[in-house]
């Protein structure tokens, strides 16, 4: 290592190694994303099945609209953050912070309509644990769709939040020329780990929005 | 080992060349270590704190035990003891112990790597797991909990009056820093093996990891959402769980055995990867059958990610998942049997001596064919019924917990001790301890296995008269064992002070670990190595540390 890549941590041989090390970490982080949603995920698919009636009243609840809203903000963000990535990769800094800026406002966008949705929620007095007062027919079994509701898209909120705080220090660091080619691997694996969060709301958006249409 | 002292060179006198525990001193050199050895050093210290604390639990329920009438506790504290005594082993000791100190210690250093591939995220799961332990401890000091280490739905939701919040969120915390292992792990190996290791030339400890990383990866985030809902439950009471909301409690017992019945081979499959490593070593013979040892961890960690219903036979699952998740347990035994027979195989004609890992490795094959076969018993759907909930359960999971991955563990310790602290263990001291801890053992959990058969059911303070006997016996061996656990205490901690130095290889063994001296250099390697041989290549080597 003598023309002494301060890029390359002392445990790895080359840029390669360590570029392929850092992607393959991610990928590995995304799979037991999966495995952690996926919990999430089968609880929700036993209780669709066992109660369709109710999940179909549930998903009235949810609005559609709102969720469409956001289903359009976020892909559009995943298309900025792409763009940041290749930008990053040609070492036009600037344009990549652009783009993740763009990233970061449509992120917040998406969170600022996802805190509307449940300031919605606790004003119909639907939010279970604190005033959920539903009463019609299996109020109980629709207690249980909201509950995963707010479990499954208060968990990809924490994961979008996670993505703002990666995203804002990856600016940061691009500002400051820390991730110029061939450094720009953390950009790279932030992409990664943001499509995921997209990805996520994308079966999240139907599965709980569109039960009922779907009938 | 008489002569190992005039073996050793003075290039490679620990005293004077600086090694990755010489490097720095001071308590900040330690807790900001990036370093993968001082990390598992650090893991070691806070594994064997965790297993005495897990092993006085177990002292007080065997002392209660010693009477029918169970006198010496109340019935409510016996179950905070055997729920303390489980969590605590299980997550807090038997989980990281060998991923997270041998391997830590010796990933690297096999595959000819300077660290792991992500050294601050490997200090990262340390001090997670120093955070979930802590809460752990906090919730035992401020009164246990009493759910069973199973945290079984609707008790553990409603019910329990007991510090269950700690505990689980404890629990969920630690899973991270099996993660992250399990993530450093799959990394490291798959970027960062050394010019000429292939995959069929790697060490098969390092297989064993593997598979066990894929179940790190895999199954622990499963039980952190499990753990999540639980809390979510018990905080918001939102009825995911429960029954009378519309919830199911046999979900809560899906979730929690597709984690931890993976878990189960977490805690053997680095112990079954010890042994092989040091059979063929004191055999001094290849394994026989490398490829067939490889992919039996890998079909293990498949495999068992499709047997956990076989904890729910009497839980109310249909007749036919309790069938099929009978044949699927039976299927799992397989591979556990390939690697039983591939090592007797490999002992056949081997010269073999017994060093004390090689008396521990011996021991675990012995004992993991018992726990092995009896969970054969415990998979038949009829038997089970009859067995189910007894002391055969607990004798059959003891059998490869403490007989198997325990005994795997120290036999570990031992072989690579040299290599870790740069020093010789007093090889008489350890013989005798790894006999009494054999015959401790065996002395503890033997009974149980006829006491379940009997009849006597687990998770009670007292019992029947008639069990008596069998209980005194139980409980005398358990206080063997207790001693053949602290004899190594006492002498690995004196040999870090007064025993004689080690040389780089005092076993004569393969494996680049060897090729650098003991204790390593920060930088494990002073040239990156190359490897051309296989692993094992043992028929050329001659048998010269005796």
């Amino acid at each position: 290592m003598s023309e002494a890549h301060a890029a390359v941590a002392h445990q790895f041989e080359g840029l390669e190694q360590q570029r392929d090390a850092a992607t393959l970490a991610m990928w590995i982080f995304l799979v037991t994303e999966v495995m952690f949603f996926g919990g999430l995920f089968t609880g929700y698919a036993i209780y669709r099945a066992s109660y369709p009636e109710a999940f179909a009243a549930g998903s009235r609840l949810c609005e559609v609209n709102l969720g469409a809203i956001n289903t359009v903000v976020l892909i559009t963000s995943s298309f900025t953050m792409a763009l940041a990535v290749r930008a990053a990769a040609a070492g036009r800094s600037r344009a990549a912070i652009v783009c993740l800026v763009l990233t970061l406002g449509l992120g917040a966008t998406f969170l600022g309509i996802k805190f509307l949705e449940y300031a919605h929620k606790y004003e119909e007095h639907i939010v279970p644990g604190l005033n959920f007062t539903y009463s019609g027919p299996s109020a109980r079994q629709i207690e249980l769709f909201i509950c995963f509701y707010f479990g499954m898209t208060g968990l990809h909120a924490l994961h979008m939040i996670i993505g703002l705080v990666v995203v804002t220090v990856m600016v940061i660091f691009t500002a400051r020329g820390r991730l110029a080619p061939p450094k720009d691997t953390p950009i790279e694996i932030t992409g990664l780990y943001w499509h995921f969060v997209d990805i996520v709301w994308i079966f999240l958006f139907p599965l709980l929005y569109l039960v009922d249409v779907h009938r | 080992m008489s002569a190992t002292a005039a073996r050793v060179l003075p290039h490679e006198d620990s005293g004077t060349r600086e090694h990755y525990l010489n490097v720095r001193y001071g308590l900040k050199s330690w807790l900001l270590t990036t370093d993968h050895k001082r990390i598992a050093l650090l893991y070691l210290m806070s594994i064997t704190a965790m297993f005495f604390v897990g092993g006085a639990f177990a002292v007080v329920m065997r002392l209660n035990l010693l009477t029918p009438e169970g006198q010496l506790v109340s019935a409510e504290s016996y179950n905070k003891l055997f729920t303390m005594h489980g969590l605590i082993m299980v997550f807090f000791f038997l989980i990281p112990s060998i991923p997270a100190v041998l391997g830590n210690f010796l990933v690297p250093l096999m595959i000819g790597a300077r660290d792991v591939a992500l050294p601050k995220i490997n200090l990262l799961s340390w001090y997670i797991f120093i955070t979930g332990g802590t809460l752990a401890l906090v919730s035992a000091i401020t009164g246990g909990v009493d759910t069973g280490c199973t945290f079984y739905t609707p008790f553990s939701t409603t019910y329990s009056n007991t510090h269950v919040m700690p505990m689980a969120i404890g629990v969920f915390i630690t899973g991270f820093s099996s993660i992250l292992t399990g993530l450093n792990f799959i990394v490291t190996m798959h970027t960062m093996r050394a010019p000429g290791l292939t995959w069929f030339r790697m060490p098969l400890f390092l297989w064993s990891l593997y598979a066990t990383s894929v179940i790190f990866v895999l199954g622990t985030p499963v039980l952190a959402i499990s753990l999540l809902a639980l809390g979510a439950e018990r905080m918001f009471h939102v009825g995911i769980f429960d029954p009378n909301l519309g919830g199911d409690p046999l979900l809560f017992q899906h979730l929690f055995w597709f984690y931890s019945h993976p878990a189960v081979y977490v805690m053997i499959l680095p112990g079954m990867g010890v042994v092989s490593e040091i059979i063929p070593c004191f055999a001094r013979k290849r394994i026989f059958g490398y490829g067939f040892v490889a992919f039996s961890s890998v079909a293990i960690a498949v495999i068992s990610f499709l047997v956990w219903g076989h904890h729910m036979f009497v839980s109310g699952q249909s007749v036919y998942a309790g069938l099929i998740f009978s044949v699927l347990s039976y299927l799992v035994a397989i591979p556990s049997a390939i690697k039983v027979f591939n090592w007797t195989s490999t002992l056949y004609k081997g010269t073999v001596t017994y060093e004390t890992p090689m008396l521990y490795a011996l021991g675990f094959i012995g004992l993991f064919t018992i726990g092995g076969l009896t969970g054969l018993f415990l998979a038949a759907l009829a038997v089970d019924v009859h067995v189910h909930d007894t002391y055969f359960v607990i004798a059959h999971f003891h059998y490869i917990m403490v007989g198997g991955m325990v005994m795997a563990y120290l036999g570990g310790i031992h072989y690579w001790w040299p290599k870790i602290s740069g020093r010789l263990y007093p090889e008489w001291w350890a013989r005798l301890s790894a006999l009494v801890v054999f015959l401790g053992f065996n002395l503890t959990f033997f009974p149980q296995f006829i006491l379940g058969y009997l009849g006597m059911p687990r998770r009670y303070h007292a019992y029947p008269e008639e069990f008596q006997i069998l209980n005194v016996m139980s409980t005398a061996g358990a206080s063997i064992l207790g001693v053949g656990y602290l004899i190594p205490l006492v002498y690995l901690a004196w040999s870090i002070r007064y025993g004689p130095p080690a040389p780089s290889n005092p076993w004569n063994a393969t494996g680049l670990e060897w090729q650098t001296p003991s204790p390593p250099p920060t930088e494990n390697f002073e040239t990156t190595p190359v490897v051309t041989e296989e692993a094992y290549a043992y028929e050329t080597r001659p048998l010269s540390y005796v």
